[in-house]
């Protein structure tokens, strides 16, 4: 049973023919609408996971549930389709279960705010949002149990309800839900400060129908659809071969022991459209790193690697689903079957974006990205303070880590910094004085970033001194499989995690990892992945390998990859890099489109030797996903 | 006897204004800028005007000055080279920043790297360690400092900055690592982060020291060279320059922190609009400042604008108060394209600057702008004032064809929709800093200046809703005017980070009345006399957990009558007001602000002489112009030759020497009795 939507006013709208000019000026106000939600949301939430780094996504649609404002595509059709009740004047839907939304979230973790926007009796438009909540309840701080087995044991999880109904707030449901949290003081204030952006992007849309008449605005809604959607058809017959191309790429492991977990994509065109075919990606994992990957917001992610070049400006919208085919096998990590558990999805979704930038790079080397689309790397610490004065208070930390930006086209990659838009990261005073915490160190790690003739940015190595005894979990990737390096340039260093005692000894620490027990005076050393290069590495000017290494940025040892001979002041040997290079020129053979490193039989030889782990069990599946 | 003299430096144009305190009247000139060193066009144009009004410049009293010559030295990347101390772990505090990547989704791809301030090599850590409550843990290891810092000096630093974790909570490290590198370093200047912005937030406060460091020998270099030449030219008035929050700090101060002058220049127009409307009796006011490439808006409420605790220069974020003033990148100079790929119609941000500037200047400039949609429309008529400057109007027409083929309009159409873009871009800059903010832009008029702002101001202020649309004297030198009439300021923060149920009025005030002293001791060292400083005070609130704070004006005398519930209470109200919802959560008050202001100048305009009404005599001539979809006649009229109260219908231009009014068909102006034109609907 679909939705039933409740209107008093049945006059349906009329499709009037906008000039040009009124539909830059409409797409511009919504434009400015969204950049307002963000302004919002970031200015009234309280986690450190939304406020400082801004890990939430709006999203502006039009009376039929299209986006037409927003990022990760529009998952409104499909709910309406599975929701069975009414929507009407003063509703609020608010949900979290990724099953009851076709994966529009995809953990339960996000919480997500639906306003259905009515003006005079009419439903003109949706106003959506959803942020990461710090803690939902379940079995582990921060709700995101990497050996879950089911979505069951990663907290609360909300069908679509009625956060409003016909204007009443229902405020047992949210006693019920606010009572499943460890912390329902950051839940309650990130969960308004969802609805009141939704609030203002309803308003601004009520403002703009007013202004230019509700026949203008939604014709112009539609209109520009219609743009996207044209613009769209040109470029798939611009850049997209008939020849099917594909790509692969791996999850290093799920936390329990296994993997790596291959995710593989092909793409064609095929009667003006672009299909795009995940067959060949391994079965779900029994733990939590499934993604459950929205069809919608992969079009979506696919439209804008694709747009973004030929007109920065333009407001994406879904105006060109239909011209993009997505298959995805149930069953697969991409399309889990319930109950199976989502929470640790990031690294997948993280790695959806590697995978993209190899699809679409193939026939065009020259836009080509390296690899570095990691994951966020995750650190959770909880305890109580045992520090004197602090009465054992509870403490939990969430905190998002980032990692080398890849070698581009443009230039090297930045070091340290985020591929999340809206993203930065938390102040280490900030964490300091909130935390029983020291941050010994703060800086990016030497070499990481692959070489190349623009260097991969390097990963961050971050050492927390932790002060009260506690527990911590992580979640990372790209430990095992490297970043992959393009057009010559080599791969990224790998993520690592050590911990040291008190007493010096060093124990490594895994990257997927659940309530590890730290006491006063351990030192976590939280090293991200580097970005892969681009170009190749013997082209790369030796005197900025040289004042690379003046700045800490690269050492003498990882100047070799470049076929630099500096010493430790970035002074270097002409002759001898001549001659280095030289030889490196003479060995190495053909340039790679992509080096990949080893293989991963190689990798999973010496993984223990190089990491310090133990190498993941490749999973077997009974059945291969259909 | 008096004068104040205002002057401007632009990047095509140096402004003056020059000020007869006792009678209000003054004399206004625009000179071309020299960028290779400004102080020849200053000198030029002081000649000039005081020629004009009959004086010699030692007559001049004050001189006044906004300049953006410490935003340059920071968006060319000229300021001095600076070698950084920071605590060991942390050398690439400036390389990460704050990981931060602007744009959407994928934007990562086309973001150039951007390169720290202060270089990585001439960046260097030193051992010991101070904790979140100011302990030390570990202490400075001397010889590894002196060692450093000696490094630093080998690498030829212009500056040094000393920004240590933990500094805003105790300075002791940071200052005994100044002492040694006094020693190490004669003569080089040293900055303390916990000096500059004693707040938490280690990379914003690095940052700001950095580029406080990096601006200082600039700002000094060119302080003393304007100094000297002014001197030479016979003038021994007071030098003092516009901070970014719209008061005045004497030149030497400037000097010290020009961190406080990053954003001199755009605080000129928004103080010369506060004289404006305390003339005209105009109490909240939205300014739009419309340039050739950017137009920068802000709000005043009750005669008092916003301010905001950062100066965003460029890419940088800097923690210096400045007026909060937003810029868009639309202005005359914006070009307008269609891309291929959505046939949409794009203006800016891209422009065609000074050079080649727009098709109708004639200087080689080949794409439409907006200026040449303003000429092909018949706002900007081609010949302006004097004659002595003739715009190329089918040049313009041709070019703006282009956009009509290319978007299948006809050419008026074209060129109208291109400046309807643009005021909708000025529209969305200006609902930034009034809708979002929870102002009602209905209550406040709009005023236009600078260069092109009176063309655009009466179509935004339609958008806006927000009358009257004025367009004040002499809008070409608003900032000039501004740099001429506002006050002695200076202000000092500090962290504090407690919870409200934790803090007594009295803790506050004991605070505050400490900084005060000291921004008071500030002004008098200033020249300013005790007795005509005033001092105020500002709270930062949020919710505890929040990043967001409200401030809050108040006074020792109402702290100690309401009590910290009194402040709570307009927190709570300004929360509402801002996010419609309040929340149960404790308060936390974040920081405290002390600002001394020097006495309130109660400088007067001069009056135009009253007319009938009938603004006949100072009709130029008979035009026609393209309006509301169809050619409409038009009169031009002389804004010299205007009387008080003549009314003028619209549509209607008004011209002076550096500025063209547009009053829309459908609107009235009326000419106050200081000369500025209100323009309201009919």
């Amino acid at each position: 049973m679909p939705a039933t939507i409740v209107q008093t006013n049945p006059t349906p709208f009329n499709k009037i023919v906008i000039d040009p000019v009124t539909l830059d000026i409409i797409e511009n106000a919504l434009r400015n609408a969204r950049i307002e939600m963000d302004a919002t949301l970031v200015r009234t939430a309280m986690s450190p996971g939304i406020r400082e780094q801004g890990d939430a996504f709006p999203l502006i649609a039009d009376h039929t549930g299209k986006m037409i404002v927003g990022q990760f595509g529009s998952f409104i059709g499909g709910f309406l389709n599975q929701f069975d009740g009414t929507l009407e004047d003063g509703d609020m839907i608010f949900l979290s279960d990724p099953y009851s939304c076709g994966g529009a979230v995809s953990h339960s973790n996000d919480w997500l705010v639906l306003l259905p926007v009515f003006k005079d009796g009419r439903l003109i438009a949706y106003t959506a949002m959803f942020g990461h909540m710090s803690d939902i309840g379940g079995k582990v701080v921060g709700s995101m149990p990497i050996n879950a087995r089911s979505i069951f044991e990663e907290g609360v999880r909300i069908p679509p309800v009625k956060i409003w109904k016909a204007g009443e707030y229902n405020s047992d449901l949210m006693k019920l839900v606010m009572h499943q949290t460890r912390k329902p003081d950051w839940c309650q204030a990130d969960l308004n400060a969802l609805i009141a952006a939704c609030r203002v992007a309803a308003r601004r849309v009520i403002e703009m129908a007013t202004r230019f008449g509700d026949d203008v605005y939604v014709s112009a809604t539609q209109e520009l659809l219609g743009r996207n959607h044209r613009a769209m058809q040109e470029l798939i017959g611009m850049a997209i071969a008939e020849e099917p191309v594909s790509f692969e790429d791996y999850i290093c492991d799920d936390g329990v022991g296994y993997g790596p977990y291959k995710i593989k994509c092909t793409m064609w065109r095929e009667d003006g459209k672009v299909v795009l075919d995940f067959a060949g990606t391994d079965p779900q994992s029994a733990a939590s790193i499934n993604f459950f990957l929205n069809e919608n917001m992969f079009r979506m992610f696919f439209g804008i690697y694709m747009i973004m070049v030929f007109d920065p400006q333009i407001l994406f919208n879904d105006g060109f689903y239909d011209l993009i085919d997505v298959r995805i096998p149930e069953g697969s990590l991409l399309k889990p079957k319930f109950p199976a558990a989502l929470s640790g999805r990031t690294h997948a979704l993280g790695r959806i974006f590697d995978i993209l930038g190899g699809l679409l790079g193939q026939k065009t080397p020259e836009f080509l990205n390296a690899a570095g689309f990691s994951s966020s790397p995750h650190l959770f610490y909880s305890g109580n303070d045992t520090r004197p004065g602090k009465n054992g208070e509870w403490f939990q930390l969430f905190q998002i880590g980032f990692g080398g930006i890849p070698g581009r086209p443009l230039g090297d990659g930045p070091d340290g910094h985020s591929l999340w838009p809206g993203f930065t990261n938390v102040p280490n005073e900030f964490l300091e004085r909130y935390f029983p915490m020291l941050i010994e160190r703060y800086e990016t790690e030497p070499d990481s970033g692959g070489a190349g003739l623009h260097r991969g940015g390097n990963g961050i190595r971050m050492t927390y001194r932790l002060l009260s005894p506690g527990t911590i979990s992580i979640h990372d990737d790209r430990w095992f499989v490297p970043p992959w390096g393009v057009n010559g340039g080599h791969p990224g260093q790998r993520a690592r995690k050590i911990l040291e005692k008190a007493d010096g000894t060093q124990v490594i620490v895994g990257n997927k990892v659940e309530d590890v027990t730290v006491e006063v005076d351990d030192q976590l050393h939280f090293i991200t992945w580097g970005g892969g290069g681009w170009g190749d590495p013997l082209e790369r000017d030796p005197a900025l390998v040289g004042k690379e290494i003046t700045q800490g940025l690269v050492t003498p040892a990882g100047a070799r990859a470049y076929g630099v001979v500096a010493d430790a002041r970035g002074q270097v040997d002409a002759a001898a890099t001549e001659a280095l290079r030289a030889e490196i020129r003479g060995s190495r053979g053909d340039l790679k489109l992509f080096d990949y490193g080893p293989s991963i039989e190689d990798l999973r030889a010496n993984c223990m030797a190089e990491t310090g782990l133990p190498a993941p069990i490749q999973p077997v599946w009974l059945e291969a996903a259909e | 006897m008096g004068y104040r003299l205002g002057v401007d430096v632009g990047g095509t144009f140096t402004d003056l204004l020059l000020f007869n305190v006792e009678t209000g009247a003054f004399w206004r000139h625009k000179t071309p800028s020299t960028p290779h060193d400004s102080s020849e066009g200053i000198l030029t144009g002081v000649t000039a005007i005081c020629a004009a009004a009959a004086i010699e410049p030692s007559a001049i009293d004050y001189f006044l000055h906004g300049t953006t010559v410490a935003t340059n030295a920071v968006l060319e990347g000229k300021g001095a080279r600076v070698g950084l101390v920071t605590t060991e772990g942390y050398r690439h505090v400036m390389q990460i920043a704050r990981s931060y990547v602007p744009g959407g989704l994928a934007a990562w791809i086309i973001w150039p790297k951007p390169t720290p301030l202060a270089a990585l090599e001439d960046t260097v850590t030193i051992k010991g360690r101070i904790n979140a409550k100011g302990q030390e843990l570990r202490p400075l290891d001397e010889s590894d400092v002196r060692e450093q810092l000696g490094f630093l000096k080998s690498q030829g630093v212009e500056a040094i900055t000393v920004s240590l974790i933990n500094a805003y909570a105790s300075g002791a490290h940071e200052a005994r690592v100044g002492v040694i590198a006094a020693e190490i370093l004669p003569g080089v200047p040293i900055s303390l982060s916990h000096e500059v912005l004693p707040e938490m937030q280690e990379y914003e406060r690095t940052l700001t020291t950095v580029a406080n460091a990096a601006v200082r020998p600039v700002v000094g270099k060119y302080v003393s060279n304007l100094r000297a030449k002014l001197a030479d030219a016979g003038m021994a008035g007071k030098l003092s320059l516009l901070r970014s929050d719209g008061g005045l700090m004497s030149a030497l101060k400037a000097e010290e922190h020009p961190v406080n002058i990053l954003m001199s220049g755009p605080a000129g127009g928004v103080t010369g609009a506060l004289w404006v409307g305390r003339n005209a009796g105009i109490r909240n006011i939205l300014t739009l400042d419309v340039g050739g490439t950017s137009t920068d808006v802000a709000l005043i409420e009750n005669l008092e604008p916003r301010r905001q605790r950062t100066t965003e220069v460029g890419h940088l974020s800097v923690r210096a108060s400045a007026l909060d003033v937003k810029t868009v990148g639309a202005g005359g100079g914006s070009i307008a394209y269609v891309p291929e790929l959505t046939k949409a119609l794009r203006v800016g941000p891209q422009s065609a600057g000074a050079v080649p500037g727009p098709v109708a200047y004639g200087k080689g400039g080949e794409l439409p702008t907006v200026t040449d949609a303003n000429v092909v429309l018949g706002y900007l008529p081609e010949n302006l004032l004097g004659g002595s400057f003739k715009l190329d109007r089918e040049g313009a027409k041709k070019a703006v064809q282009t956009i009509a083929d290319a978007l299948g309009i006809d050419l008026m159409a074209a060129a109208r929709g291109i400046i309807d873009i643009v005021n909708e871009n000025m529209f969305g800059a200006l609902r930034m800093i009034s809708v979002q903010q929870g102002y009602d832009p209905r209550h406040f008029a709009l005023m236009g200046f600078g260069g092109a702002g009176p063309l655009h101001v009466n179509a935004v202020a339609r958008l806006m809703g927000s009358w009257p649309a004025i367009s004040p004297v002499s809008p070409g030198v608003l900032c000039a005017l501004g740099d001429a009439t506002t006050r002695m300021r200076t202000e000092t923060a500090r962290s504090f980070s407690r919870l409200a149920s934790q803090t007594q009025a009295e803790d506050l005030i004991a605070i505050l009345d400490e900084m005060a002293a000291q921004t008071r001791a500030d002004l008098i060292s200033d020249g300013v006399h005790e007795a005509e400083i005033t001092s105020e005070f500002e709270i930062d609130v949020r919710y505890s957990g929040q990043a967001f704070e409200v401030p809050l004006t108040i006074t020792a005398d109402v702290l100690r009558a309401d009590g910290v519930a009194g402040v709570l209470k307009r927190f709570d109200e300004e929360h509402h007001r801002l996010f419609t919802f309040n929340m149960d959560t404790p308060h936390e008050i974040v920081n405290l602000r002390a600002v001394a202001l020097g006495k309130a100048l109660d400088l007067p305009a001069v009056e135009l002489p009253a007319g009938d009404g009938d603004p006949s005599d100072a009709k130029m001539r008979d035009h026609t112009l393209w309006m509301d979809g169809r050619e409409q006649a038009a009169v031009i009229y002389d804004r010299a030759k205007l009387r008080a109260g003549d009314v003028i219908p619209g549509p209607a231009i008004v011209i002076e020497m550096d500025s063209t009014t547009l009053i829309e068909s459908g609107c009235t102006a009326t000419v106050d009795r200081v000369g500025n034109i209100l323009i309201n609907l009919a």
